[in-house]
């Protein structure tokens, strides 16, 4: 990669301490997201997703912190910065979308009022000047009849209208990077599509990267360039997305992919991955998925394997140039 | 809205009307008022022509006729005590009591609003656990001994404020005001942190744990990410959000106040109604007390109107379940 990479994590680490001790819910994980890009996370509910989403964007529900690593917007590091600095950057230049858009919204604020709100902290714009570009962002993000529109509540709009207006809240002082938390997953699957293909459209218009945690591989499928599978807070497999969905070399990842219904293949059942991935207090040692894979073997269980880079993908498995065990 | 209102109003006189058929009842259940007006030595012939005129012997339904019909007048009768109108003994004392339930009620919310934000926002510092703690002893001490403390130490130790009365009062006609002198200001300090103590805490109380609950709404969480600013967070997005609740406790609260400021008028001798009702109480003096129970119930009824309308104020969601669909 020769240009910098807009975000870039390395060693990150997430942790709750607890009475029974530390929870180490994100352990070290790296990558980065190219200006424009679109990463695509994946994962098990649990996996630490979303928390990553937040640990960027500075809005861990305390008392979970970051722990170790580090996270550079723009090759400046921002996981150490001060309250107010970092509330600069949330919405300027990191913009989230959140899973639900029914509870996204204020519901007592017109949505003219949220979007001008959000346009005036973050700009020198006038009221006059705010109020024009939330009407132009409505009209961007598809809103029929923006004008109209532009003084109604949060409950005069269906839910895919209200992500679309979340969407415009998270655009609207133009950020290089969009974090999307499972923007689809509350919304009418008729809808999820035209969500997606609005988010990835208007990123794309504004020069926004995106992070979109899912867990639909979908989703991932159609709109990522690359993609992370995660699982048990650290990064199995990440790589270009044809690679990763086609030829996943990490045993988890095969393992998610296979369990993904097509009408190409009859298979007379889907794949399963035996057990459930473990509690944040009772990670194995050594590679996490250790239990539950096929080709485990004694060095699994003892050591972790680091990712090893295998063409343009990662993968974090002992057996990654062998294929990944079978 | 029209339509809302005038329903609103409409159920408001039927609780007039039930409220006065109970006050009604009074006289006919509560002791023989001939005895009480009278002295032993009266005869019975004398008692019998009270009686008559009085109208005490007319059929139940014709006294009832004559009660609802003065009632609406604003006609209460004599009082048995006191030998002279009733609602010239009430408007007396009316506006002492108004302006004692008045300031008690600014008291509880200028300073229990800002301190249940406070504590809300802060709930681990120092200070919130102080007040928490504070506030719990101003929920479970008594009005009359909180009177009296506060005599004891601001009137006999200190002798900084008058301990009873209502210090000097100035006439306008219709309304016998004290907060047009310094003295009446004075002798209204004691009072009305006494009467308002409860209320403030409850209020605080309230404050607080809403606060708590709409901090970790979806839609809070958005607006950290969009950056906006704590005060704008905090003071605009969440505190609007706890209103719905607040102001209906609040307005329940007020009417409390107003209704049962009988305590804290009797610790401070407040020439008000309280002190009124407990002597009518005392003589079974019933036109007064028919009275004050349909005057409170005028005031409650009156509040929770306002408190519906405020809801629709406050709460766009409400108006349409109004019927002004937008």
């Amino acid at each position: 990669m020769t240009e910098r990479p807009v975000l870039s994590v390395r060693d990150l680490e997430v942790e709750f301490p607890t009475r029974r001790g530390v929870l180490k819910a994100i352990d070290r994980i790296s990558f980065d997201i190219a200006r424009g890009e679109v990463l695509g996370v994946v994962g098990e509910s649990g996996a630490g997703k979303s928390l990553t989403g937040a640990a960027i964007i500075g809005l861990l529900e305390p008392p979970g912190r970051i722990a170790g690593g580090e996270i550079r917007l723009d090759g400046e590091r921002i996981d150490n910065l001060p309250r107010e600095a970092m509330r600069h950057i949330r919405g300027r230049r990191i913009g989230m979308i959140f899973q639900d858009p029914l509870t996204s919204l204020n519901p007592l604020y017109r949505v003219s009022e949220q979007l001008v709100e959000t346009i005036r902290t973050h700009t020198d714009l006038d009221a006059r000047r705010a109020r024009e570009r939330a009407l132009a962002l409505l009209t961007e993000v598809g809103i029929p009849a923006p004008e109209q529109r532009l003084d109604a509540y949060p409950h005069q709009f269906s839910g895919g209208m209200r992500q679309r207006v979340v969407i415009a809240l998270a655009l609207a002082a133009e950020p290089e990077l969009i974090i999307a938390d499972e923007p689809t997953t509350a919304l009418d699957v008729s809808v999820q599509a035209q969500i997606i293909a609005l988010l990835k459209k208007v990123c794309r218009q504004h020069h926004a990267a995106v992070m979109l945690i899912t867990h639909d591989m979908g989703v991932i499928a159609e709109t990522a360039d690359r993609v992370a599978v995660m699982y048990a807070g650290r990064i199995a497999e990440i790589g270009p997305v044809r690679d990763v969905v086609a030829r996943p070399r990490h045993p988890y990842a095969k393992g998610l992919m296979g369990a993904i219904p097509t009408l190409a293949t009859d298979a007379p059942r889907l794949m399963q991955i035996p057990g459930a991935m473990p509690r944040l207090n009772a990670i194995p040692a050594g590679c996490a998925f250790n239990p539950r894979c096929a080709a485990v073997f004694d060095r699994c269980r003892r050591e972790r394997p680091e990712p090893v880079a295998i063409g343009a993908s990662e993968v974090a498995c002992f057996l990654a140039d062998a294929g990944g065990g079978r | 809205m029209l339509a809302f209102i005038l329903r609103r109003v409409a159920e408001a006189a039927i609780v007039l009307v039930v409220v006065a058929l109970l006050a009604f009842l009074l006289f006919r259940f509560v002791g023989d008022p001939i005895n009480q007006m009278v002295g032993q030595d009266v005869s019975i012939a004398e008692r019998e022509a009270l009686r008559a005129q009085l109208g005490l012997n007319d059929p139940l339904i014709v006294q009832l006729g004559r009660f609802l019909w003065n009632a609406l007048q604003l006609d209460f009768g004599i009082s048995y005590r006191f030998r002279q109108p009733v609602m010239e003994l009430i408007g007396g004392r009316f506006p002492a009591t108004f302006e004692l339930a008045m300031m008690a009620s600014v008291f509880a919310l200028a300073v229990g609003i800002p301190l249940g934000v406070y504590t809300g926002i802060h709930r681990e510092s120092l200070l919130s656990r102080f007040f928490l703690g504070v506030s719990l002893i101003g929920i479970s001490l008594p009005t009359f001994l909180i009177g009296i403390l506060l005599i004891y130490l601001f009137a006999v130790k200190l002798q900084w404020l008058p301990s009873y009365g209502r210090g000097a009062t100035v006439d306008l006609g219709f309304w016998k005001t004290g907060l047009l002198t310094a003295a009446g200001l004075k002798a209204l300090i004691l009072p009305a942190i006494t009467l308002g103590l409860f209320q403030l805490t409850l209020i605080a109380r309230l404050v607080r744990s809403e606060m708590l609950e709409v901090l970790r709404t979806d839609f809070i969480k958005f607006a950290r990410a969009r950056g906006l600013t704590d005060r704008a967070i905090h003071f605009g997005h969440a505190l609007k959000n706890t209103l719905v609740p607040v102001i209906t406790i609040i307005g329940l609260q007020i009417g409390s106040i107003i209704a049962f400021a009988v305590v804290t008028e009797t610790v401070f001798q407040w020439p008000g109604m309280g002190l009124l009702f407990i002597s009518a109480v005392q003589n079974a003096d019933i036109p007064i007390m028919a009275a004050y129970l349909l005057l409170v119930a005028a005031i409650f009824v009156t509040i929770n109107l306002v408190v519906d309308l405020l809801y629709v104020i406050v709460d766009p969601r409400i108006r349409v379940a109004g019927g002004a669909k937008a």
